[in-house]
């Protein structure tokens, strides 16, 4: 299964239509569309505007990989949950974001394991074509963040701050 | 109120999505303190808390709409004064502001975890959020400065 998921924003239907569009060209993949609240609807895939915390985890878990924007949330989860992911970053010039954030975020997502960034509808065709065959991410860095929670703990309950 | 000096109370407060999970990542630095969380969005995040926390689901609001910021901040107050918090934590982004700002009035002390999304600069909540904030921490070693943002780590 093929999970699409945009984040619980904004819609970004940029995407949603082109991971629709490999949908209707791959009956035989079961494929289920987070899209947002948006007008468009999707012609061949399943979706849902907005999923429930429960409804996305059930998905997430269920997926063989899965296709989002760079959203912090989807890049979390799925290194948590070892699936191959699929990123698109919005674009502020195409009214997809405030800002273009996601693009600074994309070009740091691409020097992680387990994680493909795309930036037009052809290649995001050619990657979900070959699906099946991309890498799960390594896990997450738990040392870095080992080392956040120690110093956050000294000071919460010691008042230890680690700066003057 | 002995068993309070042992016992922080601790706010920790993120909108729903990518800032939960970055506050999630973090919650083993809240255990043994005495927990409330505040989100946005989902109110089935109260399932992921530690037991024994309160959570408290608040209105997603942003700039553009002063009603719901209006309904944001009302909130966030009221929850401030009922928690009477000893800490305030928040990784954003709106909700996170009005609480360290109002965490910080009545004599908490206030953590600001920028989110890891913001590998350029550091996000507007987070730039406003600096005077309010007693640690004020970026996740990104080349945003850190010796007058702040820190950096002490990321979530991955």
């Amino acid at each position: 299964m093929i999970f699409l998921t945009v984040g619980s924003q904004v819609p970004f239907d940029r995407l949603s239509r082109s991971v629709d569009a490999w949908a209707a060209r791959n009956p035989q993949t079961e494929v289920f569309g987070q899209i947002g609240r948006t007008a468009w609807r999707p012609a061949a895939m399943q979706w849902a505007e907005v999923l429930s915390a429960d409804e996305y985890l059930e998905l997430l878990k269920r997926a063989r990989v899965i296709v989002a924007h760079a959203g912090m949330g989807t890049v979390i989860s799925a290194a948590e949950h070892g699936k191959p992911l699929i990123v698109m970053p919005r674009r502020a010039d195409l009214g997809e974001h405030r800002n273009d954030h996601q693009e600074f975020t994309a070009k740091w997502l691409m020097t992680r394991s387990g994680i493909s960034v795309v930036h037009g509808e052809d290649e995001l065709q050619h990657l979900l074509d070959k699906a099946g065959t991309l890498a799960p991410p390594d896990g997450l860095g738990s040392e870095s963040c080992e080392r956040m929670v120690t110093v956050l703990r000294e000071f919460i309950f010691e008042g230890v701050k680690p700066f003057q | 109120m002995d068993n309070r000096s042992r016992r922080p109370r601790i706010l920790a407060v993120a909108s729903g999505g990518g800032h939960w999970m970055q506050l999630m990542r973090l919650r083993d630095a809240l255990l043994g303190g005495d927990m409330a969380f505040v989100a946005t969005h989902f109110s089935d995040y109260r399932k992921s808390i530690p037991p024994g926390a309160r959570f408290y689901l608040v209105t997603d609001a942003n700039k553009k709409d002063w009603l719901r910021g209006t309904l944001l901040i009302c909130e966030l107050f009221w929850i401030i004064l009922r928690e009477r918090p000893d800490v305030v934590i928040s990784t954003g982004a709106a909700p996170g502001y009005f609480a360290l700002r109002f965490g910080r009035l009545l004599g908490a002390r206030t953590v600001w975890v920028d989110s890891i999304a913001n590998v350029g600069r550091m996000s507007l909540s987070g730039r406003l959020v600096r005077r309010y904030a007693d640690l004020w921490l970026t996740q990104w070693e080349h945003l850190a400065r010796p007058e702040g943002p820190h950096y002490i780590g990321a979530v991955l």
